[in-house]
């Protein structure tokens, strides 16, 4: 399978991975072990478990400019911790119906299942969602947008804290 | 902040792909990082040295470590920050070798990666606080849940060495697959002879509590500190009475019961006592087949027993028992192999199963030792053994080698020619696989001296043909078709793990691979851990293996245990959930989503209502962080800070 658009110029898109420990960072780590290729787009950010994803961490990194986030966890069933992704997986589904709202693609936004052992799927699900954020193109900077509406209204430009 | 990165080549893991020099003099702009350097083993003993050289030098008070996946060597160095003389939650890992190097080969994309993903650690290691951690009690005791040979190994050794087990087993005797075996492989050692003494040492041992007829229902607390729900089912018989003499068993007139020990090859009585060297050696009533218990008649036993200890009107109950560490010992299956329909799909009398082969090879087995065909008693001459049957076959959902089956069918044709002089047997084999001490001679012996004949290949059909099978295969090697008349087919059946396995997985939250087998912590380093502190693995629960090896992880998991009741005292990880009362405003929704109910409603002093988190029994999911409208309840070193640092190192925010 040919490596995504653009990687191996240099042409990376600002991709973020929210994994959670038990489930998919293991199965990233396996798919390293494995030495299964993949575009080199993701960043990779470990929780504990999915339900440890707070949606506006991924609204936050969309509107701070990610092209994508992708969040993985343990399949329905599986948590390390009981429910965590069934909580994850109402707070996700639930962000992905408001994404359109605010304006941003819901398309650069994706949850999924990989367990510790299924490097090979780890491998496809990052290849297909960098090829699809590839797809899409860079995201709209709604930070230009913005400074453009706060400048021609005459407010301040406020400078958040990083802080929710 | 002063903050110190290490950049690890890992050989030429990382360095081969990744400029590491590169990343240490970019990672050394970042802000609050003070020392930058790149090592070529950061893990060695040099590595480490030069990392608490540098918090000394130059006054540290954090470090990133670049190299592999936490999960590999994040306690290694939080060890090392500390004896630097940090706080060990001081430190943050970056994960450039198998998230980097290991599948990317560009390196100018993985040098510019592996930076980012420093710069990330970084930004998460300066919103960290030090943590620390809180002592807590040990219940130095032991639960071994099966009794199959590993569990019987691990109970025994952790007994020995002082520790109070109970061993939960699901059967109504321990022995597990073992004792329905006739012999090992490869010294032809009487299965139970070997076995047996085992069993009757974990009877009288004083330390060792049996819980045979029982079961694991549900398993809640922590490392140090479970508590285990066991249900022990009714066997309508007082144990503490019964002597085991069998004068009910002569007696039952309910003779069609079947018979699991004996691989459903004859029938036994409603009740029984499954094998002469049983233990404990007690009968049970198997209620679905007792007539006293379906249709209200009979009642024999109870009439004839000497000491009066049946009991029809005994219940399951439920036992609570406090334990410290779990070893789970859970067994395999056998394959079923009606999925063959080629092999006439379990419906052609004389096409038996590995196991079957061996209770008729076994002198306490149905057939007194005398190998006899089960269609008409016959005494078979030709006899055909077929490797690989739900092994090695992804047709069949069965990609994996099971390991030993190689060795018992070259066992069983070793005993074979042993029962019947006048017999000739034939292997269809795949592949030989025997890597064991002593295998490899063992599998020829059985070709040079038994005359075994070895066909390689698949076999493709069998059908009765009169009274005999007619197998038809492949001899790859000739690079022919073959045909072979048969008495009697022995296919050697892979495993799969023991059934309810994934449920008590489930309870006991270890998870299991893409074939159900336990997934042990790392497959090199770990192999009779789970990532579940406290919980181990022994025997086929956790993959395929023959009995040394089985054994040699029961004496490791207990090993394990042993490891976790040498402290007085355990210290717990500090990675746990925190309410700030601050910002707490009582609403309780934290309470009610964290699944382990580890937040409870309190008071401030001035009686408002405020959450309050039990460090000992928060898992550290941070599913309450999410749920809190306030941000009061905060993950400790996965708070919303340090995870949105990690966003905004990748993502800058665009207004500050
Ligand atoms: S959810 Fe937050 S505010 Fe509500 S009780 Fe829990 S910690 Fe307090
Ligand atoms: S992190 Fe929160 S939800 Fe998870 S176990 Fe601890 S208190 Fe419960």
């Amino acid at each position: 399978m040919p490596a995504s658009p653009g990687v191996d110029s240099g042409n990376e898109l600002r991709i973020l991975g929210f994994l959670c420990n038990w489930c998919s960072y293991g199965g990233a780590d396996s798919a390293g072990v494995a030495r299964l290729e993949q575009p080199t787009d993701l960043r990779i950010i470990r929780t504990p478990c999915t339900g440890r994803i707070d949606p506006l961490f991924i609204v936050r990194a969309l509107i701070n400019g990610a092209d994508g986030v992708l969040v993985s966890g343990c399949h329905p069933g599986d948590c390390h911790y009981v429910e965590g992704n069934f909580h994850a997986r109402r707070r996700l589904e639930t962000l992905k119906r408001i994404l359109p709202v605010t304006g941003i693609n819901p398309d650069r936004f994706m949850y999924t299942w990989v367990s510790a052992s299924e490097s090979g799927r780890w491998q496809e699900v990052v290849r297909e969602f960098t090829a699809r954020i590839h797809t899409l193109g860079p995201a709209p900077r709604m930070s230009d947008t913005l400074t453009e509406t706060l400048a021609a209204e005459g407010l301040p430009m406020q400078a958040t804290n990083g802080v929710k | 902040m002063r903050i110190g990165v290490f950049v690890c080549h890992c050989g030429t893991n990382i360095g081969g792909t990744v400029d590491c020099p590169q990343v240490a003099e970019s990672a050394g702009e970042i802000p609050d990082v003070v020392f930058a350097s790149d090592e070529m083993y950061t893990c060695s003993e040099p590595g480490q040295e030069s990392i608490v050289n540098a918090v000394r030098e130059h006054d540290l008070d954090g470090v990133v470590v670049a190299s592999c996946s936490p999960r590999m060597h994040e306690p290694t160095f939080r060890r090392a920050v500390e004896r630097a003389g940090l706080n060990p939650y001081m430190f943050e890992m970056a994960n450039i070798r198998e998230h980097v190097s290991w599948v990317g080969r560009d390196k100018k994309a993985n040098t510019r990666k592996a930076l980012e993903l420093v710069r990330m650690a970084v930004a998460k290691l300066r919103n960290a606080t030090p943590l620390y951690s809180d002592k807590f009690n040990v219940t130095r005791k032991l639960m071994v849940i099966g009794g199959g040979v590993a569990g019987i190994q691990a109970a025994l050794d952790a007994a020995d060495a002082g520790i109070e087990v109970v061993l939960v087993e699901r059967e109504t005797s321990i022995g597990g697959k073992m004792a329905k075996l006739d012999k090992t492989f490869p010294t032809i050692d009487c299965s139970s002879c070997v076995l047996g003494p085992k069993m009757v040492e974990v009877a009288q041992h004083p330390r060792i509590t049996l819980l045979t007829a029982s079961e694991v229902q549900d398993v809640a607390g922590y490392v140090g500190n479970f508590t285990v729900k066991v249900k022990r089912r009714a066997v309508y018989v007082d144990w503490d009475a019964c002597t085991g003499c069998g004068t009910c068993i002569e007696k039952c007139p309910s003779r069609k019961t079947p018979d699991p020990f004996n691989e459903h090859l004859a029938a036994t009585t409603a009740i029984n006592i499954p094998f002469p060297q049983a233990i404990p050696k007690k009968a049970a009533i198997n209620p679905e087949y007792c007539l006293h218990l379906t249709k209200g008649k009979c009642g024999v036993c109870a009439k004839v027993c000497p000491v009066g200890c049946i009991d029809f009107e005994q219940r399951d109950r439920v036992d609570e028992i406090e334990v410290g560490a779990i070893v789970v010992a859970t067994g395999y299956d056998l394959f079923d192999h009606s999925v063959y329909k080629q092999y006439g799909a379990g419906k052609l009398p004389d096409v038996i199963t590995s196991l079957q082969y061996e209770r008729l090879l076994n002198a306490s087995g149905p057939t007194a030792g005398h190998v006899k065909r089960p269609s008409d008693g016959a005494e078979p001459e030709r006899i055909v053994f077929i490797q690989c049957v739900g092994s090695r076959d992804r047709s069949k959902g069965r990609p994996y080698c099971s390991g030993f089956c190689c060795m018992y069918t070259a066992k069983q044709a070793i005993l074979t020619k042993s029962h019947l002089p006048d017999s000739q047997s034939y292997v269809f084999y795949m592949d030989i696989r025997s890597p064991g001490k002593g295998y490899d001679e063992f599998t020829r012996r059985a070709q040079e001296s038994y005359g075994a004949q070895y066909i390689r290949g698949r076999v493709s059909s069998i059908h009765q043909h009169g009274k005999s099978l007619v197998v038809r295969g492949a001899d790859t090697l000739a690079g022919m078709q073959v045909e072979i008349e048969a008495d009697l087919v022995v296919l050697a059946v892979g495993v799969e793990p023991a059934k309810g396995a994934l449920e008590l997985g489930g309870t006991l939250h270890i998870s299991a691979d893409s074939n159900g087998f336990f997934m042990e912590g790392h497959p090199k380093l770990r192999p009779v851990e789970t990532n579940t502190a406290g919980v181990f693995l022994a025997g086929c629960c956790q993959g395929p293996r023959d009995i040394p090896n089985s054994v040699s992880m029961g004496s490791a998991a207990a090993a394990k245990a042993l490891i976790l009741f040498s402290k007085a005292q355990l210290e717990s990880d500090p990675q746990v959930a925190a309410v700030n009362p601050q910002l707490c405003v009582g609403c309780f929704k934290c309470v009610q989503t964290c699944p382990f109910g580890a937040i409870k409603e309190s008071e401030d002093r001035f009686g408002n209502p405020k959450a309050e988190v039990l460090a000992s029994v928060c898992k550290g999911c941070g599913i309450c962080s999410v749920t809190c409208p306030h941000g009061a309840v905060q993950l400790n070193n996965f708070t919303d800070n340090q995870l949105l640092a990690e966003v905004n190192a990748i993502c800058p925010l665009p207004l500050a």
